[in-house]
């Protein structure tokens, strides 16, 4: 098979370019240009790049960079920045992965002639007992990225590869050392790839949108105090919201009022969840059935059933998950789909 | 087949290069700046090369410093005078970023010369930037993608008549290998040129001044080439250069034959290309170019998808900017040039050397148009665009 393995520069992908170039596969190696601002950090830096290009010519593959800066700043940062405005708080690795890594990247490859696009996630792809192909956590639960492939499609999942997905970090680790691969002791990426570490998120929105302060109420309307900037509050959240404060908790943020409300811990106990952006990997879930919900990346699943109207019921109360976030519900350890938690 | 298309990003060597540099190479070692026999030799060396490109050039001997490349020539000519002249810095949209970036970096005002759809600097807006405030005017000789030979004897005119006492350079890497520069560079005070552009090695590079121009070193040391740049000189690589232009001298020879030659072939692909691909449009046609240059865009295709299948097909070619990643970015000459963003990153950018065959140019011509129409016809951008 010709594959085109997608190389971040780090030690994932490094070592499923290896596993599938030792497999005997034609391969080719690409990394996305994603991002073309300042960034000191992530998939996208120059540095980044140039670690990939050495890990292609220590594995003896050819390798190219594909710029999708625009396509990027259209529908993973514009909408982050948009999302933040609206009172949310938008996982842009989701949206990378919906548009860029898991549709952009997968038509440019299909364009050149390649039969399967390989990636370095912690996941795996398996026969499903319908004879479709399913996706399914990794072997490393520590490690499992399933979360955030929650949109790929089943279609998607018949041209693509997770080379890395039965083995451990640690294994995978083990194995760059072993071909003497410089990422092999590179830090895992952390945080959103286009946000500087020493600015953060507050100089990186403040770049594109207005910040504007907002009042700090009870449920009742009294005033607590004030945050500097509404567009950096999550639901959620207790520091920074002042002193005044106590042991309460953001349970909203209404750009439209300027007001965020806080209330005792139990007020942000749920036992459903709305979901946007609903897709399924292969056929919606029936309503009598009995799956698993997981609310933030490495989160516990708790059980839960999908009303087919677009509520996840959840059999025990949990810790409200910011609009914004993703909601995925499993079948055991199969991905069955997700969404994307409504205000 | 193989067949190499890039020759404006740099070419083969010339044997008779390598075949200097490695004759140096094999016996050479000194110091240019000692104090012994063996520096003295290496001191002939380096000053019988720098003849040599003098001669080329058209410039003095003692008006040739040997840089890195290209690059640190500019950086050398943007900056170096800086030192003694106050004012603002006057350069084409369409330089070379070794000449923009220089400019921006010197914390100077940086006054940018537009060009036309040809491609030709604006020679009326020159006129208007010009004035009594200018330390430095940088225009092109000819252009890094499209090839387009700008008028240096009009812009010279120009700066002497509205800014007598600013300096004009002009980067002559992508000229140097095809054009006369003792005619082409009459007029300017400062011009750069590269090795491996012309059949030299890389890494070697030169700036050349007229006997008036000061200029202040950007990098500080020992205070080599007459103290206008530091460091022990690349022997090996000044004598490669000082051959390769040699070489190509002679190739050119009465008449201009390889270039006339080449340019016939150039014209011959662009035909091939715009006759097959109905909505191809050439750059800059309508002014003169160096021969080797082909440069070209197709509307609806993505420049990187093109690039990796024409790689596939054993044909190596260039797009618009490549930026500090690899990545292709829209071409900024073409943007100058009014062509919109989109469009700008659909160009393909083909460099015949002197050596370039009537074959490898038939076995390219067949292949881009093959690529070309593939990509014509399936999922890309315009998918993405559509929902």
């Amino acid at each position: 098979m010709k594959v085109l393995v997608a190389m971040s520069g780090g030690v994932d992908s490094s070592v499923a370019a290896a596993l599938v170039a030792e497999a005997g596969h034609e391969v080719i190696g690409a990394t996305m240009k994603l991002w073309g601002g300042e960034s000191d950090r992530g998939c996208c830096s120059v540095g980044d790049v140039d670690d990939a290009r050495r890990v292609a010519q220590q594995v003896g593959i050819s390798h190219y960079v594909f710029n999708f800066s625009e396509e990027f700043e259209r529908q993973v940062v514009d909408p982050y920045v948009e999302g933040h405005a609206a009172g949310l708080t938008p996982n842009p690795c989701i949206e990378c992965n919906r548009h860029l890594k898991f549709d952009r990247l997968l038509r440019r490859a299909d364009q050149l002639g390649f039969d399967a696009v390989a990636t370095g996630h912690h996941a795996r792809i398996v026969a499903g007992a319908d004879g479709r192909r399913a996706l399914r956590r990794s072997a490393d639960a520590a490690k499992d990225q399933s979360y955030v492939l929650h949109m790929i499609t089943g279609d998607r999942l018949a041209k693509l590869m997770f080379p890395i997905g039965e083995m451990t970090k640690a294994e995978v680790r083990a194995k760059a050392a072993s071909m003497g691969l410089e990422t092999a002791s590179k830090p895992d990426s952390q945080d959103v790839c286009f946000v500087s570490g020493s600015g953060g998120r507050e100089t990186f929105l403040s770049s594109r949108i207005a910040l504007h302060p907002a009042r700090v109420v009870d449920e009742e309307g009294r005033h607590l105090g004030d945050v500097p900037a509404l567009e950096l509050v999550t639901v959620g959240q207790r520091r920074g919201l002042g002193p005044a404060v106590g042991d309460r908790y953001a349970v909203s943020v209404d750009p439209g009022s300027a007001t965020v409300t806080v209330a005792p811990p139990q007020a942000l106990q749920v036992t459903s969840v709305a979901l946007g952006s609903v897709s399924w990997v292969h056929d919606e879930p029936g309503e009598d059935e009995a799956l698993l919900a997981q609310m933030s990346a490495h989160g516990a699943p708790v059980g839960a059933r999908w009303d087919r109207a677009g509520l996840v019921k959840l059999d025990v109360a949990v810790r409200r998950v910011a609009p914004g976030q993703s909601v995925v519900l499993y079948r055991e350890d199969l991905v069955v789909g997700g969404g994307i938690a409504l205000l | 087949m193989q067949v190499y298309l890039d020759h404006a990003a740099g070419g083969p060597p010339h044997p008779a290069a390598v075949e200097a540099m490695v004759g140096w190479l094999s016996s050479g070692y000194g110091n240019p700046s000692g104090a012994h026999h063996v520096s003295r030799l290496a001191r002939k060396a380096i000053d019988d090369a720098r003849d040599e490109v003098a001669g080329f050039l058209g410039f003095t001997s003692g008006g040739i410093i040997f840089t890195s490349g290209g690059t640190e020539a500019d950086n050398l000519a943007v900056l170096g005078p800086l030192a003694d002249r106050r004012g603002a810095i006057v350069a084409s949209a369409v330089e070379h970023p070794a000449v923009l970036e220089a400019a921006r970096a010197s914390g100077r005002e940086v006054r940018l010369l537009g060009v036309g759809e040809d491609g030709l600097v604006d020679l009326d807006q020159l006129s208007s930037l010009l004035d009594a405030d200018v330390a430095l005017v940088s225009v092109q000789a000819a252009n890094h993608e499209t090839g387009v030979i700008q008028d240096l004897e009009a812009v010279a005119r120009r700066v002497r008549r509205r800014a007598p006492g600013a300096l004009f350079h002009s980067d002559a890497v992508q000229a140097a290998p095809w054009m006369d520069l003792p005619s082409v560079l009459r007029c300017v005070d400062m011009a750069s040129v590269s090795g491996h552009k012309l059949g030299g090695p890389q890494g070697v590079g030169a700036l050349a001044v007229r006997p008036h121009v000061a200029l202040s070193p950007i990098l500080h040391g020992g205070g080599q080439e007459r103290r206008r740049r530091s460091g022990t000189q690349n022997v090996a690589a000044a004598i490669g250069l000082a051959a390769a232009m040699r070489a190509r001298g002679a190739m050119r020879g009465d008449g201009d034959v390889t270039g006339v030659r080449v340019a016939t072939l150039r014209d011959r692909l662009c035909a091939t290309l715009l006759g097959a691909v109905p909505d191809a449009v050439a750059s800059g046609v309508g002014a003169g170019r160096v021969p080797g240059h082909c440069h070209m865009r197709f509307p609806g295709v993505e420049a990187e998808a093109l690039l990796f299948l024409l790689d596939e097909a054993g044909v190596c070619a260039s797009a618009g900017a490549a930026c500090a990643s690899g990545a292709f970015e829209p071409s900024p000459v073409l943007m100058a040039m009014g062509v919109s963003k989109r469009e700008a990153g659909s160009c393909l950018r083909l460099t015949l050397g002197p050596d370039t065959s009537e074959e490898e140019v038939d076995f390219a011509g067949e292949a881009i148009v093959s690529c070309v129409t593939r990509l014509a016809g399936s999922s890309g951008e315009r998918e993405v665009l559509a929902r």
